[in-house]
Protein backbone atom coordinates (compact mmCIF):
# COMPACT_ATOMS: atom_id res chain seq x y z
CA UNK A 1 0.00 0.00 0.00
CA UNK A 2 1.58 2.94 -0.76
CA UNK A 3 1.78 5.58 1.60
CA UNK A 4 -0.60 8.56 1.07
CA UNK A 5 -0.34 10.78 3.92
CA UNK A 6 2.27 11.12 6.97
CA UNK A 7 0.44 12.08 10.29
CA UNK A 8 3.30 14.00 12.52
CA UNK A 9 2.96 13.10 16.34
CA UNK A 10 3.52 16.46 18.26
CA UNK A 11 6.03 15.74 20.37
CA UNK A 12 6.37 19.02 21.62
CA UNK A 13 4.65 21.94 23.44
CA UNK A 14 3.58 24.54 21.05
CA UNK A 15 4.05 28.27 22.54
CA UNK A 16 3.12 31.14 20.48
CA UNK A 17 5.05 34.73 21.13
CA UNK A 18 2.94 37.20 19.72
CA UNK A 19 1.58 39.18 17.47
CA UNK A 20 1.20 41.19 20.55
CA UNK A 21 3.58 41.42 23.27
CA UNK A 22 3.94 43.64 25.81
CA UNK A 23 8.02 43.57 25.62
CA UNK A 24 8.31 43.88 21.77
CA UNK A 25 5.93 46.89 20.22
CA UNK A 26 5.87 45.45 17.04
CA UNK A 27 3.66 42.67 15.93
CA UNK A 28 6.02 39.33 14.90
CA UNK A 29 5.13 35.11 15.75
CA UNK A 30 7.41 33.03 17.01
CA UNK A 31 6.22 29.85 16.47
CA UNK A 32 7.97 28.01 19.50
CA UNK A 33 8.10 24.01 19.84
CA UNK A 34 9.89 23.29 23.51
CA UNK A 35 11.08 19.79 24.39
CA UNK A 36 10.74 20.64 28.14
CA UNK A 37 12.30 24.15 28.74
CA UNK A 38 14.73 23.40 25.63
CA UNK A 39 13.24 24.79 22.23
CA UNK A 40 13.57 23.00 19.66
CA UNK A 41 11.74 24.28 16.69
CA UNK A 42 10.42 27.77 15.51
CA UNK A 43 8.83 29.10 12.87
CA UNK A 44 9.05 32.94 12.18
CA UNK A 45 5.33 34.31 11.01
CA UNK A 46 5.43 37.62 9.75
CA UNK A 47 2.96 39.60 7.42
CA UNK A 48 1.12 41.76 10.26
CA UNK A 49 2.91 44.32 9.05
CA UNK A 50 2.78 44.55 5.37
CA UNK A 51 1.75 47.80 3.98
CA UNK A 52 2.41 47.40 0.21
CA UNK A 53 4.78 50.49 0.25
CA UNK A 54 6.60 49.34 -2.96
CA UNK A 55 3.31 49.18 -4.78
CA UNK A 56 2.73 52.92 -3.42
CA UNK A 57 5.89 53.93 -4.18
CA UNK A 58 5.28 53.25 -7.85
CA UNK A 59 1.89 55.00 -7.46
CA UNK A 60 3.18 58.17 -6.45
CA UNK A 61 5.28 60.43 -8.04
CA UNK A 62 9.48 60.71 -7.04
CA UNK A 63 8.43 63.70 -4.39
CA UNK A 64 5.63 61.84 -2.84
CA UNK A 65 7.98 59.32 -2.85
CA UNK A 66 10.57 60.89 0.18
CA UNK A 67 7.89 60.90 2.22
CA UNK A 68 6.89 57.24 1.61
CA UNK A 69 9.80 55.19 1.75
CA UNK A 70 10.69 57.19 4.82
CA UNK A 71 7.69 55.58 6.44
CA UNK A 72 9.21 52.34 5.96
CA UNK A 73 10.58 52.26 9.14
CA UNK A 74 9.57 55.20 11.59
CA UNK A 75 13.26 54.28 13.64
CA UNK A 76 15.79 54.79 10.48
CA UNK A 77 13.64 56.80 8.58
CA UNK A 78 16.54 59.33 7.36
CA UNK A 79 18.62 56.21 6.42
CA UNK A 80 15.65 55.24 3.92
CA UNK A 81 15.07 58.67 2.57
CA UNK A 82 18.62 59.17 2.14
CA UNK A 83 19.04 55.96 0.32
CA UNK A 84 16.31 56.78 -2.37
CA UNK A 85 17.02 60.18 -2.77
CA UNK A 86 20.51 59.09 -3.25
CA UNK A 87 19.58 56.93 -6.04
CA UNK A 88 16.80 59.60 -7.61
CA UNK A 89 20.32 61.81 -7.78
CA UNK A 90 22.01 59.32 -9.25
CA UNK A 91 19.43 59.22 -12.03
CA UNK A 92 18.92 63.01 -12.04
CA UNK A 93 22.54 63.37 -12.28
CA UNK A 94 22.84 65.99 -9.76
CA UNK A 95 24.92 66.12 -7.03
CA UNK A 96 24.73 67.59 -3.62
CA UNK A 97 26.84 70.03 -2.02
CA UNK A 98 29.30 69.39 0.69
CA UNK A 99 27.66 71.18 3.75
CA UNK A 100 24.17 68.95 2.40
CA UNK A 101 26.91 65.66 2.71
CA UNK A 102 28.11 66.78 5.77
CA UNK A 103 24.28 67.55 7.34
CA UNK A 104 23.15 64.11 6.39
CA UNK A 105 25.80 62.04 7.88
CA UNK A 106 24.90 63.79 10.96
CA UNK A 107 20.90 63.02 10.81
CA UNK A 108 21.88 59.50 10.28
CA UNK A 109 24.24 59.19 12.90
CA UNK A 110 21.92 60.96 15.07
CA UNK A 111 19.28 58.33 14.42
CA UNK A 112 22.39 55.25 14.59
CA UNK A 113 22.38 56.33 18.47
CA UNK A 114 19.23 56.49 19.38
CA UNK A 115 18.69 53.07 17.93
CA UNK A 116 21.49 51.36 19.47
CA UNK A 117 20.19 52.74 22.66
CA UNK A 118 17.23 52.07 22.29
CA UNK A 119 17.52 48.74 21.51
CA UNK A 120 20.04 47.94 24.55
CA UNK A 121 16.95 49.65 26.56
CA UNK A 122 14.87 47.23 25.40
CA UNK A 123 17.22 44.14 26.16
CA UNK A 124 17.46 45.69 29.73
CA UNK A 125 13.61 45.38 29.81
CA UNK A 126 13.90 41.95 28.63
CA UNK A 127 15.54 40.04 30.99
CA UNK A 128 13.97 42.23 33.85
CA UNK A 129 16.58 45.09 34.18
CA UNK A 130 13.54 47.99 34.46
CA UNK A 131 15.33 50.58 36.08
CA UNK A 132 18.12 50.21 33.68
CA UNK A 133 15.59 50.53 30.57
CA UNK A 134 14.30 53.51 32.36
CA UNK A 135 17.68 54.90 32.94
CA UNK A 136 18.69 54.33 29.07
CA UNK A 137 15.28 55.68 27.56
CA UNK A 138 16.29 58.94 29.83
CA UNK A 139 19.59 59.45 28.55
CA UNK A 140 17.94 59.11 24.81
CA UNK A 141 15.72 62.13 25.24
CA UNK A 142 19.07 64.16 24.49
CA UNK A 143 19.87 62.46 21.10
CA UNK A 144 16.29 63.36 20.44
CA UNK A 145 16.21 66.17 21.27
CA UNK A 146 19.29 66.63 19.23
CA UNK A 147 17.58 65.18 16.21
CA UNK A 148 14.86 67.69 16.42
CA UNK A 149 17.24 70.83 16.56
CA UNK A 150 18.75 69.38 13.36
CA UNK A 151 16.22 68.32 11.35
CA UNK A 152 12.38 69.95 12.65
CA UNK A 153 11.05 66.15 14.41
CA UNK A 154 11.87 63.83 17.09
CA UNK A 155 11.46 61.09 15.00
CA UNK A 156 9.87 61.28 11.00
CA UNK A 157 11.35 64.34 9.82
CA UNK A 158 11.82 64.10 5.98
CA UNK A 159 15.11 65.42 5.86
CA UNK A 160 16.47 64.82 2.63
CA UNK A 161 15.45 66.04 -0.52
CA UNK A 162 17.21 65.78 -3.84
CA UNK A 163 19.92 67.92 -3.89
CA UNK A 164 20.14 68.60 -0.25
CA UNK A 165 18.76 68.79 2.89
CA UNK A 166 15.54 71.00 4.12
CA UNK A 167 16.97 72.83 7.13
CA UNK A 168 20.09 74.20 7.32
CA UNK A 169 22.05 74.33 10.60
CA UNK A 170 23.14 77.55 12.24
CA UNK A 171 26.02 77.85 14.75
CA UNK A 172 23.87 78.41 17.74
CA UNK A 173 21.99 75.21 16.82
CA UNK A 174 25.85 73.53 16.46
CA UNK A 175 26.60 74.87 20.14
CA UNK A 176 23.28 73.10 22.14
CA UNK A 177 24.12 70.02 19.77
CA UNK A 178 27.75 70.14 21.18
CA UNK A 179 26.89 70.15 24.69
CA UNK A 180 24.02 67.91 24.31
CA UNK A 181 26.47 65.30 22.45
CA UNK A 182 29.17 65.86 25.42
CA UNK A 183 26.34 65.22 27.96
CA UNK A 184 25.18 62.00 26.25
CA UNK A 185 28.90 60.69 26.03
CA UNK A 186 30.03 59.72 29.55
CA UNK A 187 26.40 57.64 29.77
CA UNK A 188 26.90 55.71 26.87
CA UNK A 189 30.52 55.00 28.60
CA UNK A 190 28.86 54.65 32.01
CA UNK A 191 26.28 52.23 30.54
CA UNK A 192 29.17 50.22 28.40
CA UNK A 193 30.72 49.52 31.63
CA UNK A 194 27.50 47.91 33.33
CA UNK A 195 26.77 45.87 30.17
CA UNK A 196 30.40 44.77 31.12
CA UNK A 197 30.32 43.93 34.44
CA UNK A 198 26.89 43.85 35.73
CA UNK A 199 26.52 39.97 36.59
CA UNK A 200 22.83 39.73 35.86
CA UNK A 201 23.39 40.95 32.43
CA UNK A 202 26.44 38.67 31.52
CA UNK A 203 24.30 36.01 32.95
CA UNK A 204 21.76 36.64 30.92
CA UNK A 205 23.29 37.26 27.22
CA UNK A 206 26.83 35.75 27.32
CA UNK A 207 26.77 32.63 25.52
CA UNK A 208 23.62 32.69 24.44
CA UNK A 209 21.98 32.79 20.64
CA UNK A 210 25.95 32.26 19.07
CA UNK A 211 26.15 32.67 15.71
CA UNK A 212 29.62 31.45 14.08
CA UNK A 213 31.43 33.30 11.89
CA UNK A 214 30.91 30.66 9.07
CA UNK A 215 27.10 30.93 9.29
CA UNK A 216 26.74 34.79 9.60
CA UNK A 217 28.36 34.80 5.93
CA UNK A 218 26.70 30.94 5.11
CA UNK A 219 23.26 33.16 5.66
CA UNK A 220 24.22 36.81 4.39
CA UNK A 221 24.00 38.06 7.88
CA UNK A 222 24.21 42.02 8.43
CA UNK A 223 24.99 45.01 10.44
CA UNK A 224 25.73 44.49 14.20
CA UNK A 225 25.00 41.10 14.50
CA UNK A 226 27.54 39.95 11.44
CA UNK A 227 30.04 42.26 13.14
CA UNK A 228 29.55 40.70 16.30
CA UNK A 229 30.61 37.45 14.76
CA UNK A 230 34.00 38.85 13.58
CA UNK A 231 32.63 39.50 10.15
CA UNK A 232 33.96 43.17 9.17
CA UNK A 233 30.79 44.75 6.83
CA UNK A 234 29.86 48.15 6.70
CA UNK A 235 28.49 50.15 3.96
CA UNK A 236 29.72 53.46 5.55
CA UNK A 237 33.50 52.10 5.10
CA UNK A 238 33.13 49.74 1.53
CA UNK A 239 31.12 52.12 -0.29
CA UNK A 240 31.80 55.96 1.30
CA UNK A 241 28.83 57.28 0.31
CA UNK A 242 27.83 61.19 1.07
CA UNK A 243 30.65 62.53 3.54
CA UNK A 244 31.32 59.13 5.13
CA UNK A 245 35.25 58.87 2.62
CA UNK A 246 36.17 62.24 4.65
CA UNK A 247 35.41 61.30 8.05
CA UNK A 248 37.13 58.82 10.06
CA UNK A 249 35.86 56.02 11.73
CA UNK A 250 36.25 52.29 12.67
CA UNK A 251 34.50 49.55 11.62
CA UNK A 252 33.27 48.09 15.03
CA UNK A 253 33.83 44.10 15.32
CA UNK A 254 34.02 41.18 18.12
CA UNK A 255 34.73 37.78 18.29
CA UNK A 256 32.55 36.57 21.20
CA UNK A 257 29.70 35.40 18.67
CA UNK A 258 27.13 35.75 21.17
CA UNK A 259 24.25 38.20 22.18
CA UNK A 260 25.98 40.10 24.25
CA UNK A 261 28.53 40.75 21.61
CA UNK A 262 26.08 42.06 19.63
CA UNK A 263 24.88 44.54 22.46
CA UNK A 264 28.69 45.21 22.84
CA UNK A 265 28.91 46.49 19.27
CA UNK A 266 26.04 48.56 19.60
CA UNK A 267 27.57 50.25 22.45
CA UNK A 268 30.85 50.98 21.13
CA UNK A 269 29.04 51.79 17.54
CA UNK A 270 27.06 54.73 19.66
CA UNK A 271 30.09 56.12 20.85
CA UNK A 272 31.62 56.06 17.42
CA UNK A 273 28.59 57.98 16.33
CA UNK A 274 28.93 60.32 18.86
CA UNK A 275 32.98 60.79 17.59
CA UNK A 276 31.47 61.06 13.67
CA UNK A 277 28.73 63.62 15.52
CA UNK A 278 31.71 65.76 16.74
CA UNK A 279 33.58 65.91 14.02
CA UNK A 280 31.45 66.69 11.62
CA UNK A 281 29.98 69.78 13.84
CA UNK A 282 33.67 70.65 14.02
CA UNK A 283 34.11 70.45 10.73
CA UNK A 284 31.13 71.32 8.58
CA UNK A 285 31.95 72.80 5.40
CA UNK A 286 30.90 76.66 4.63
CA UNK A 287 31.12 76.23 1.08
CA UNK A 288 27.87 75.74 -1.29
CA UNK A 289 24.32 75.88 -0.43
CA UNK A 290 23.09 73.45 1.54
CA UNK A 291 18.57 73.79 1.45
CA UNK A 292 18.09 73.40 -2.40
CA UNK A 293 15.43 75.91 -3.64
CA UNK A 294 12.46 73.39 -3.89
CA UNK A 295 10.87 75.42 -6.73
CA UNK A 296 13.80 74.71 -8.92
CA UNK A 297 14.11 71.03 -8.30
CA UNK A 298 13.80 68.84 -11.67
CA UNK A 299 10.10 68.02 -12.91
CA UNK A 300 11.13 65.75 -15.06
CA UNK A 301 12.61 62.46 -14.44
CA UNK A 302 15.09 61.26 -17.37
CA UNK A 303 14.80 56.82 -17.94
CA UNK A 304 17.16 55.36 -16.09
CA UNK A 305 17.89 53.21 -13.02
CA UNK A 306 20.02 53.39 -9.75
CA UNK A 307 21.03 50.88 -6.88
CA UNK A 308 22.39 52.49 -4.04
CA UNK A 309 23.11 51.51 -0.32
CA UNK A 310 23.43 52.85 3.00
CA UNK A 311 24.52 51.16 6.54
CA UNK A 312 21.34 51.62 8.58
CA UNK A 313 21.29 50.82 12.33
CA UNK A 314 20.73 47.07 11.43
CA UNK A 315 22.83 46.63 8.38
CA UNK A 316 23.02 47.25 4.97
CA UNK A 317 19.98 48.79 3.10
CA UNK A 318 19.64 48.75 -0.59
CA UNK A 319 17.15 50.67 -2.86
CA UNK A 320 16.97 49.79 -6.52
CA UNK A 321 14.98 52.51 -8.23
CA UNK A 322 13.94 52.51 -12.31
CA UNK A 323 12.83 55.37 -13.73
CA UNK A 324 11.23 55.22 -17.17
CA UNK A 325 10.60 58.88 -18.08
CA UNK A 326 7.36 59.01 -16.39
CA UNK A 327 7.02 61.30 -13.21
CA UNK A 328 6.77 58.11 -11.22
CA UNK A 329 9.00 55.94 -10.83
CA UNK A 330 8.50 52.45 -12.53
CA UNK A 331 10.00 49.70 -9.78
CA UNK A 332 11.67 51.02 -6.35
CA UNK A 333 12.73 47.66 -4.69
CA UNK A 334 13.67 47.70 -1.22
CA UNK A 335 15.89 45.26 0.88
CA UNK A 336 16.21 46.14 4.43
CA UNK A 337 18.68 44.09 6.53
CA UNK A 338 16.02 43.20 8.74
CA UNK A 339 14.77 40.67 6.24
CA UNK A 340 17.92 38.63 5.96
CA UNK A 341 18.47 38.71 9.62
CA UNK A 342 15.21 38.17 11.37
CA UNK A 343 14.12 35.39 8.78
CA UNK A 344 17.00 33.52 9.62
CA UNK A 345 17.07 33.95 13.56
CA UNK A 346 14.99 30.53 13.40
CA UNK A 347 17.71 27.98 13.36
CA UNK A 348 19.67 29.87 16.44
CA UNK A 349 16.93 29.91 19.05
CA UNK A 350 17.47 25.77 19.04
CA UNK A 351 18.96 24.32 21.58
CA UNK A 352 18.24 27.48 24.57
CA UNK A 353 15.63 27.54 26.85
CA UNK A 354 12.13 29.12 26.43
CA UNK A 355 13.60 32.14 28.69
CA UNK A 356 16.03 33.14 26.08
CA UNK A 357 14.19 33.10 23.32
CA UNK A 358 13.37 36.89 23.96
CA UNK A 359 16.77 37.58 24.55
CA UNK A 360 17.98 36.45 21.00
CA UNK A 361 15.23 37.55 19.48
CA UNK A 362 15.93 41.26 20.75
CA UNK A 363 19.98 40.97 20.46
CA UNK A 364 19.04 40.43 16.47
CA UNK A 365 17.30 44.09 16.82
CA UNK A 366 13.82 42.82 14.90
CA UNK A 367 12.42 45.93 12.91
CA UNK A 368 9.63 44.42 11.82
CA UNK A 369 8.17 47.63 9.59
CA UNK A 370 11.42 47.28 7.99
CA UNK A 371 10.96 43.84 6.91
CA UNK A 372 7.31 43.31 5.39
CA UNK A 373 6.87 45.32 2.57
CA UNK A 374 6.52 42.41 -0.52
CA UNK A 375 5.23 39.16 0.35
CA UNK A 376 9.07 37.81 -1.44
CA UNK A 377 10.31 37.37 1.84
CA UNK A 378 8.65 34.23 2.38
CA UNK A 379 10.79 32.21 -0.31
CA UNK A 380 13.58 32.59 2.01
CA UNK A 381 13.03 29.68 4.46
CA UNK A 382 12.16 26.59 3.10
CA UNK A 383 9.34 26.24 6.18
CA UNK A 384 7.53 28.82 5.14
CA UNK A 385 7.23 28.47 1.31
CA UNK A 386 3.59 26.26 1.95
CA UNK A 387 1.68 29.39 3.43
CA UNK A 388 -0.58 30.96 0.78
CA UNK A 389 0.22 34.11 -0.40
CA UNK A 390 -3.27 35.44 -0.37
CA UNK A 391 -3.19 34.44 3.01
CA UNK A 392 -0.21 37.10 3.83
CA UNK A 393 -1.52 39.99 1.46
CA UNK A 394 -5.60 39.31 2.80
CA UNK A 395 -7.08 36.90 4.27
CA UNK A 396 -8.02 35.16 1.25
CA UNK A 397 -10.54 37.26 0.06
CA UNK A 398 -9.70 40.26 -1.74
CA UNK A 399 -7.86 40.44 -4.88
CA UNK A 400 -4.27 39.65 -5.34
CA UNK A 401 -1.81 41.23 -7.44
CA UNK A 402 -0.53 37.95 -9.53
CA UNK A 403 2.96 39.55 -9.87
CA UNK A 404 3.46 39.36 -5.83
CA UNK A 405 1.88 35.72 -5.45
CA UNK A 406 3.92 32.80 -5.87
CA UNK B 1 -17.81 51.78 14.45
CA UNK B 2 -20.19 52.10 16.17
CA UNK B 3 -19.68 51.35 20.21
CA UNK B 4 -21.84 48.71 21.07
CA UNK B 5 -22.14 49.34 25.03
CA UNK B 6 -21.63 52.56 26.41
CA UNK B 7 -20.25 52.93 29.39
CA UNK B 8 -23.27 52.71 31.61
CA UNK B 9 -21.03 54.29 34.75
CA UNK B 10 -18.94 51.57 35.28
CA UNK B 11 -15.90 53.95 33.69
CA UNK B 12 -15.52 56.09 36.58
CA UNK B 13 -13.81 53.40 38.39
CA UNK B 14 -10.85 53.01 35.91
CA UNK B 15 -10.06 56.82 35.90
CA UNK B 16 -7.31 56.81 38.70
CA UNK B 17 -5.48 53.39 37.50
CA UNK B 18 -6.23 52.96 33.62
CA UNK B 19 -3.89 50.40 32.44
CA UNK B 20 -2.83 50.61 28.47
CA UNK B 21 -2.44 47.85 26.15
CA UNK B 22 -0.47 48.28 23.16
CA UNK B 23 -1.05 46.99 19.73
CA UNK B 24 0.95 48.08 16.52
CA UNK B 25 -1.40 47.01 13.71
CA UNK B 26 1.50 47.88 11.25
CA UNK B 27 2.98 51.04 11.96
CA UNK B 28 6.37 52.58 11.34
CA UNK B 29 7.54 52.00 15.00
CA UNK B 30 7.79 56.43 14.95
CA UNK B 31 4.40 56.40 17.08
CA UNK B 32 5.69 53.13 18.87
CA UNK B 33 8.86 54.91 20.05
CA UNK B 34 6.82 57.70 20.55
CA UNK B 35 4.60 55.75 23.22
CA UNK B 36 7.52 54.21 24.76
CA UNK B 37 9.27 57.61 25.39
CA UNK B 38 6.14 58.68 27.35
CA UNK B 39 5.84 55.65 29.47
CA UNK B 40 9.69 56.39 30.66
CA UNK B 41 10.91 58.77 32.67
CA UNK B 42 11.61 62.22 30.93
CA UNK B 43 7.29 62.21 30.05
CA UNK B 44 6.36 59.42 32.23
CA UNK B 45 2.71 58.84 32.12
CA UNK B 46 2.71 56.79 35.00
CA UNK B 47 2.04 59.88 37.17
CA UNK B 48 -1.36 59.34 36.01
CA UNK B 49 -1.71 56.06 37.38
CA UNK B 50 -1.18 54.31 33.65
CA UNK B 51 0.73 51.66 33.55
CA UNK B 52 1.75 49.19 30.95
CA UNK B 53 -0.41 45.96 31.64
CA UNK B 54 1.16 42.84 30.79
CA UNK B 55 -1.93 41.18 28.51
CA UNK B 56 -4.75 42.41 27.23
CA UNK B 57 -7.19 40.72 29.49
CA UNK B 58 -5.33 43.50 32.39
CA UNK B 59 -5.90 46.02 30.08
CA UNK B 60 -8.56 49.04 29.84
CA UNK B 61 -7.30 51.15 27.44
CA UNK B 62 -5.95 50.01 23.85
CA UNK B 63 -3.74 52.21 22.51
CA UNK B 64 -3.56 51.45 18.58
CA UNK B 65 -0.63 52.59 16.26
CA UNK B 66 -0.80 52.31 12.54
CA UNK B 67 -2.74 51.61 9.70
CA UNK B 68 -4.12 48.41 10.81
CA UNK B 69 -3.21 46.01 7.62
CA UNK B 70 -5.36 43.15 7.02
CA UNK B 71 -3.75 40.14 9.21
CA UNK B 72 -3.35 42.54 11.68
CA UNK B 73 -6.84 43.78 11.71
CA UNK B 74 -8.48 40.24 12.49
CA UNK B 75 -5.94 40.19 15.31
CA UNK B 76 -6.97 43.39 16.87
CA UNK B 77 -10.87 42.37 16.65
CA UNK B 78 -9.48 38.81 18.50
CA UNK B 79 -7.62 41.86 20.99
CA UNK B 80 -10.77 43.97 21.49
CA UNK B 81 -12.99 41.35 22.36
CA UNK B 82 -10.80 39.55 24.49
CA UNK B 83 -10.37 43.23 26.52
CA UNK B 84 -12.89 43.25 29.87
CA UNK B 85 -15.17 45.98 29.79
CA UNK B 86 -15.20 49.17 30.35
CA UNK B 87 -12.90 49.36 27.17
CA UNK B 88 -11.80 52.27 25.22
CA UNK B 89 -9.39 52.72 22.44
CA UNK B 90 -7.06 55.25 21.37
CA UNK B 91 -5.32 55.89 18.11
CA UNK B 92 -2.33 57.47 17.96
CA UNK B 93 -0.67 58.73 15.11
CA UNK B 94 -2.21 59.80 11.57
CA UNK B 95 -1.67 55.78 10.21
CA UNK B 96 -3.87 55.27 12.89
CA UNK B 97 -6.53 57.82 12.77
CA UNK B 98 -6.95 57.96 8.76
CA UNK B 99 -4.84 55.53 6.96
CA UNK B 100 -2.26 58.15 6.26
CA UNK B 101 0.40 57.94 3.25
CA UNK B 102 -0.95 53.94 3.77
CA UNK B 103 -4.68 54.73 3.28
CA UNK B 104 -4.67 53.58 -0.94
CA UNK B 105 -2.61 50.43 -0.24
CA UNK B 106 -3.86 47.10 -1.41
CA UNK B 107 -2.90 46.03 1.88
CA UNK B 108 -4.46 48.23 4.04
CA UNK B 109 -7.85 49.14 5.88
CA UNK B 110 -6.81 52.61 6.81
CA UNK B 111 -8.06 53.54 10.02
CA UNK B 112 -8.09 51.79 13.15
CA UNK B 113 -11.84 53.18 13.70
CA UNK B 114 -12.88 50.64 10.31
CA UNK B 115 -12.25 47.54 12.98
CA UNK B 116 -13.03 48.81 16.53
CA UNK B 117 -15.11 51.85 17.78
CA UNK B 118 -12.21 54.51 18.58
CA UNK B 119 -13.07 56.98 21.62
CA UNK B 120 -9.65 59.51 20.75
CA UNK B 121 -7.81 60.14 18.31
CA UNK B 122 -4.62 61.99 18.69
CA UNK B 123 -2.79 62.79 15.00
CA UNK B 124 0.89 63.36 14.05
CA UNK B 125 3.52 61.48 12.36
CA UNK B 126 4.42 60.89 14.32
CA UNK B 127 2.66 62.18 17.67
CA UNK B 128 4.93 64.30 20.42
CA UNK B 129 4.59 62.40 23.87
CA UNK B 130 3.37 65.54 25.21
CA UNK B 131 0.38 65.12 22.72
CA UNK B 132 0.06 61.34 23.38
CA UNK B 133 -0.49 62.01 27.39
CA UNK B 134 -2.25 65.19 26.51
CA UNK B 135 -4.44 62.84 24.48
CA UNK B 136 -4.77 60.30 27.39
CA UNK B 137 -5.66 62.99 30.11
CA UNK B 138 -8.39 64.39 27.58
CA UNK B 139 -9.99 60.63 27.80
CA UNK B 140 -9.74 60.11 31.43
CA UNK B 141 -11.59 64.01 32.22
CA UNK B 142 -13.92 62.48 29.60
CA UNK B 143 -14.41 59.39 32.19
CA UNK B 144 -14.83 61.43 34.87
CA UNK B 145 -17.95 63.35 33.65
CA UNK B 146 -19.45 60.14 32.13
Amino acid sequence: MAIDKVIEVPYALEIPVGPQHPALHEPILLKAYADGEEVVKVEVHTGYNHRGIEKLAEKNSFYRDIFIVSRVCGICNGVHANCFVRAVEQILGIEPSPRAKYLRVLAMELERMHSHMLINAVMAEIIGFDSLFMNIMRDREYIMKSKEIVTGNRVSADYMIFGGVRRDLSSDKIDKLRKLIDRVIPRIKYYKKLFMEDETILKRLVDVGVVKPSEATLYGLLGPVARASGVKIDARASDKYDAYGEIPFNVIVRNECDAWARMMVRWDEALESAKIIKYVLDHLPQDGKAVPDERRLPRRFPPGEAYTRVEAPRGELIYYVMSDGKPMPYRVKIRTPSVHNILNTAKFYIGYSIADLPVILTSWDPCISCMERLTIIDLRTGERRKVPMKELAGGGKKWVNPRYSL
Amino acid sequence: MEKENKSDGKAKIIRYTPWLVHFNTGACNGCDIEVLAALTPFYDVERFGIKLAPSIRHGDILLVTGAVTKKAGERLKRLYEQMPGPKFVIAVGTCACTGGVFAKSYSVYAGADKVVPVDMYIPGCPPRPEAIIDGIAKLLKKLEQS
